[in-house]
Parts: C-alpha cells; structure tokens; sequence
C-alpha cells in the first residue's frame, strides 16, 4: 500500500514533484477546481455576507458545543436514533465493528466519509471479517488502487484517465479503455450489485442538526441515498464540530459548501435523514446509529485560536488554491487531511511531534485563507503551530541561529556587523546550498543604505 | 542588503512633499522569527522595533515592503493578552504603511511624476496583497508612469514561493512554485517585473538570473523614482 507518514514530508514531496503524471493530473484538476469555485462564488452578490454569517454561525457552536451537541443526541434519540461517543478511532472502528458483527453482517457499503478515512475504518471492518465496498467513484478507484485519498473531496484526484483505465482492467477485468462514461457504467454495474448485497450502510455526516436531530449529507452521484437507505442498519459516523444550531443555518452553509467544493450551485442529492422510519411498513432502515467521534478534537476547542480548526467543512477549496498542494499532491502530506487544513489539523490529530513538518509547508501566502467559507485563518493556524514546534522539535542548529539572529537584531552594531560578515561570506562561498540549488543570489551591495544615510 | 529600495523610497517620498527622517537604531521588523515559530525572539525584537518607534514624531512610518508591513500589523497578536504591550504594539501599527499605500491612500497621490520606458507587468506580493488588501494601489501608481506599458501577467496574485525560511526549508518545492511565475512572466513577454517585496524580487530575479533571462526585476519604489529622458 502506498501509505507515506507525515513524518517524511519532504522525501515525499520531492517525490511527487518527480513525478510528471501526478503533476499534470493536479495541475488540470486543481485549476479547473479553482476556476469553477471562483465563477460560484461570484455568482452571488452576498458571498461575504454569507461567508460572515458562516463564521459566526461555527463561533457559536464551537463556543458553546457540549450544549449543542446535548440538544442533538436528545432530539436525534427521540425520533429512533442510537448515539454512540467514540474518544478516540480506535474506539469508533470497535463500536462500528461491534455493530456489524451482532447482526451477522457480511458485506458492508460505504459512501464517502473523511471521519472514517481518518479512523482507518476499512482496515478494521475487514480485519473483523467483512467484505467492505467503497461506493463514492473516486473512493471506489482509490479502494481498488490500494491507496489512501489525495485530496479532501476528490480522493482520485492524482490519477489521470488512462491509470484508472489501467487499474479497472486490471482488478475489474474490463477491455483497456480511458472512455470516462464506460469505466463509469462498470463501476456502477459492480457497486449495484453490492448495494443489494449489502447488511450495513455506513455514511458520513455534513451537517448535524441540534435543534431537530437531523443528519444532512450532500453528494452528487446517489450513492449516498443508496448507502443510507437500502441497508437494514444505516450507520453515520460524524465528528462532534459537526452539529449546527438551527435548521435555517442550513441556508448558509448549503450555499456555501457546494460552490467551494466543486464550484456547483447545488449538490445533485441533498439527503436530510431524522431517526429511523415511523412505521413497519415504510421503507429504510430499520435502525440508525449515529457515531460521534472526538479524536482529539476537544483537546483543539480548548484553546481559543486551534478552535478555528473545527470549523473546517472538509470543502477542499484551500487545497484547490494552495501552491503547495497544486504542486505536490495530497499523499505527500502523509495523512488523510492534506493541504493548508490538512497541515493545521494533522498535527492536531496524530501528534505534533509526527506531523512537525507540515506546519512549514506553506509559504503563508494566504490563499487558503481567501478561499475558505467558513473564513479560518489558516496562515494564523500554521504559525500557531509553529510556535508550538520549534521548542520541542526545532533544530539545535537553527534555535541557535535565531538566538544569534536576535542577539543581532538588538544592536545597532551587531547589525551593522552581520550584513558585514553576510557580504564576505557571499563573497567567498555559497551562503546557502538550499537556496542556490534552483536560484542564484543576489550580490550584496557594497554600501547600505545605512551607510548612505549617515554620508547624507 | 538592496540599497536602491531604501534610496528610491525617499526619492519618492519627498518628491510629493514629505519630509522624511530614518532612524539609524532601526534592525528588522521580526517577520523570520515570527514566520519560523521562535516566538520569544520574536517579542525581543518586535518591542525594540516598537520602542524606537514609538519615540519618532512622524505622522506615520513608512516602508518599501508589504511584507514587513503586514508583520508591524500582526504585533498585536504577538503581543495578545500582554496588557503593557499589546495598546504599545496598536498604536504602531496604525501608524505603519506600505508605500504604495501611503502614497495612494494616505497622500492621495497616484502620480508621483516617474518615466520609464519599455513594457512591464506587476507581481502582486502575497502579504501586501492578502493581509493588507494593497491591489490597486501599485497598478494606479504604474499607469501613471511615463513611457511605461503595464500589462497584466496570469496569475500575478500567485504566490512566487518564497515563503522567508520556506524557501530553504523546502526548496524544491519553493522552486517548482516560482517556475509557474517564472512562465507567467514569460509569457508577459516584458522588460521588467515590478513587485512591492523585495523577497519576492530576490526569489524571481534569482530563477530568472538562473535561466538567463533577459527580464530584470525592480522594485515599484525604483520604477517611481525612475526619471528616464530620451
């Protein structure tokens, strides 16, 4: 399996930047991507307005969440759900497996879910014996590939036409072909016949509903109205940031989120789904679980600024924009959650000290920032972070030359000195082979402006 | 370390009328330890800056970069919740100013009397553009010079990867980025690159020396004192 860590971020990344397929995929999707979310968003007048509302709207909750939350799981209870807490992923696959296996299930289909991607659920339910079948398109190529997802919303993003005509000929036995429509109609003709296979349904969540206890799930190919509702048990595994207030907050958020996403108006499907079915005689399933993950989560609403995390929407419009990602992928990142967000919430999730590099790679150019609906001040996040880093995992080398640097930057003098010291090292050797490996450096002036100030 | 910045900015500004002082104590602003996460080094050199500056009579402190700007407007989150320093850190930062935004905002300048001949396009440099929403404020500035064709280039609000210790914590990665810059520029088919940073300008100016171009990268300082006569 092609699973990179965080830990090696830049072995992977000058890997991907080796590789002229990846970069040709990412730069077509990403600007088309980019180019789309730019023509929603200008098509409606209040883009700000709404962004504003949006912030404040996660402000609240996350300011006041247990008691958000509490109100969901009363509500969701009530009309037929069960409410699960999981601490922690390994708590979550266990309560999920447990659920599967008391009812003697055997084939399990998934629709696409990040929260399970970062439990590493499939890994679980197969361990426990199951047959589990990605039902998202991009989910389904990448689940065959053996591969973990390359980007928060398109998780195939990094394969061309012709490598998933490659792989579906390959593990589906179908005639070499890079025709989009027909390796779409085998992968449909395949994921049907396990739909009816199926004993569970396990979905993800976008938005939790406090004041009526309704799940909101948005997708555009139907597989998640597949997953939720053909299945006896349906079961949503949803983070606890993701609940909302009111049902009208969805106003906002659903005009926001399709456009960021993939630049669309509106999502194809828009499933509301509150409990389980009134009567024997309806259709759906007969129970609906509903998982709520912490996995660290509390630990980033306890301080004021990583709070801001939590209010992702999981839109992937920061990676879209991110000069960084358009350049190395998602699987560099070495986690689940890639690009500018995926680089403030992995070392959130897995531990700083796994993920110390992803909080510097980013130029803090603030794009992600401008593109974000919901307004997370990413580069803020990043440099957070970074202050947290550098004590417990900077360099020897390089604190000892932030001490001198300051040391430097407090006198005049020593000032004066160093731009000396730089210019006679300039002169006599490299200063820096990591610069001068792709740029030349700029020769130093023989008078600053210091000194022409003083010869005034 | 790029005289001519410092040198043409107090061309311009007094060209327009403004008296201009320059305090020799003055280092850096704290932007590479604050940018890197050494934050106590930072604060040390951060209050000096405020120190220094607070004691100027100028009406405002004016600087050649958006960059450096952006960090004198990022004090008062370094300083959050320091009851002494954080009202300090305010009171300068409302006072500091871009210089295309100091001509064109504060002074109301948009032409400051500059000639240069020959094509040239504009790279928008990320924190003059994203933290202090400097767009067209340099653009203005560069249609009113003389003898200048200003031309858009794709994608000048793209970052060029610079990205202070960025750029040599992951250079390939900071390279691959300014290469996409590098053939917007191109493609510009211009003289000159003009931006409002001069790491920007070190960054593109250092891929383009590389590649052999003949494209030369100038600070907007340098283009609005510029006084070509033919």
């Amino acid at each position: 399996m092609n699973h990179l860590s965080s830990e090696t971020f830049r072995e992977n990344a000058r890997a991907a930047l080796a590789d002229a397929h990846l970069r040709g995929a990412l730069k077509n999707a990403t600007s088309l991507f980019g180019e789309k979310r730019k023509a929603a968003a200008a098509s409606l007048p209040n883009w700000e307005d709404l962004r504003t509302q949006a912030s404040a709207i996660k402000d609240e909750v996350l300011s006041h969440l247990d008691g958000y939350l509490e109100e969901f799981v009363g509500k969701a209870e009530a009309r037929g759900a069960q409410v699960h807490w999981a601490r922690n992923a390994a708590e979550a696959n266990s309560i999920i497996c447990g659920l599967a296996t008391e009812r003697k299930a055997r084939v399990v289909v998934k629709s696409k879910s990040m929260t399970t991607e970062e439990t590493h659920l499939n890994d679980a339910l197969e361990a426990a014996g199951m047959q589990v079948v990605e039902t998202d398109l991009g989910e389904y190529i990448i689940q065959l590939a053996e591969e973990p997802p390359s980007h928060i919303i398109a998780p195939a993003i990094h394969k061309t036409r012709g490598q998933i005509g490659e792989l579906f000929t390959a593990e589906l036995g179908m005639p070499p072909t890079d025709d989009v429509a027909q390796l779409t109609s085998t992968a449909r003709a395949t994921l049907r016949d396990r739909f009816a296979a199926a004993d569970v349904g396990i979905s993800g969540v976008n938005f939790a509903i406090a004041e009526t206890g309704t799940i909101v799930i948005v997708e555009n190919e139907g597989n998640i109205r597949l997953t939720t509702s053909l299945p006896r048990l349906h079961i949503a595994v949803m983070g606890i940031e993701k609940v909302i207030p009111r049902f009208a907050d969805l106003d906002v958020f659903l005009k926001l989120l399709p456009r960021s996403a993939s630049g669309q108006r509106m999502s194809a499907y828009q499933s509301f789904i509150t409990g389980t079915k009134r009567r024997a005689t309806d259709e759906g399933p007969e129970e609906l679980h509903i998982v709520l993950l912490d996995n660290g989560r509390s630990r980033m609403l306890a301080h004021p600024v990583t709070r801001q995390s939590l209010a992702c929407l999981r839109c992937g419009a920061c990676l879209n924009v991110c000069p960084v990602y358009q350049q190395v992928g998602g699987h560099a990142y070495g986690s689940v959650y890639p690009g500018p967000i995926g680089a403030v919430i992995t070392p959130q999730l897995m531990g700083i000290e796994k993920a110390a590099q992803l909080p510097y790679a980013s130029s803090l150019c603030g794009a992600c920032r401008e593109v974000c609906p919901v307004k997370i001040d990413i580069p803020r996040l990043l440099l957070h972070l970074r202050g947290e880093i550098t004590p417990r995992k900077g360099s020897v080398a390089e604190r000892l030359a932030f001490k001198l640097w300051a040391r430097a930057m407090m006198s005049p003098a020593l000032y004066k000195l160093s731009s000396v010291a730089g210019r006679l090292l300039q002169r006599v050797m490299p200063i820096s082979k990591a610069w001068t490996s792709g740029r030349d450096l700029r020769p130093i002036e023989s008078k600053s402006f210091h000194q022409l100030w003083s010869n005034e | 370390m790029w005289t001519s910045i410092g040198v043409s900015s107090v061309e311009v500004l007094r060209r327009v009328g403004c008296e201009v002082e320059f305090d020799k104590r003055q280092t850096c602003c704290a932007q590479p330890a604050y940018n890197t996460g050494y934050l106590d080094e930072a604060r040390l050199v951060a209050r000096r800056f405020i120190q220094i500056f607070e004691e100027s009579k100028a009406d405002a402190i004016v600087s050649p970069s958006g960059s450096c700007t952006a960090m004198v407007h990022h004090y008062p989150q370094l300083f959050a919740g320091d009851t002494k320093w954080l009202p300090r850190a305010q009171a300068v930062a409302a006072k500091t100013h871009e210089l295309s935004s100091f001509l064109v905002r504060v002074l109301k300048k948009e032409d400051v009397g500059a000639s240069w001949k020959g094509r040239l396009t504009w790279h928008d440099a990320c924190h003059g553009l994203r933290d202090l929403n400097i767009k067209s404020e340099p653009r203005t500035l560069i249609r009113n010079v003389r003898g200048a064709e200003f031309v858009e280039m794709e994608h000048a609000d793209a970052c060029c990867g610079f990205g202070g210790t960025f750029s040599v914590k992951y250079p390939e990665i900071s390279v691959a980025i300014l290469d996409q810059k590098i053939d917007a520029i191109e493609r510009a088919s211009v003289k000159a690159v003009v931006s409002g940073d001069a790491s920007c300008l070190m960054q593109i100016g250092g891929r383009l020396s590389r590649k052999g171009s003949k494209v030369q990268v100038m600070h907007l300082a340098e283009l609005l004192a510029a006084k070509e006569t033919d």
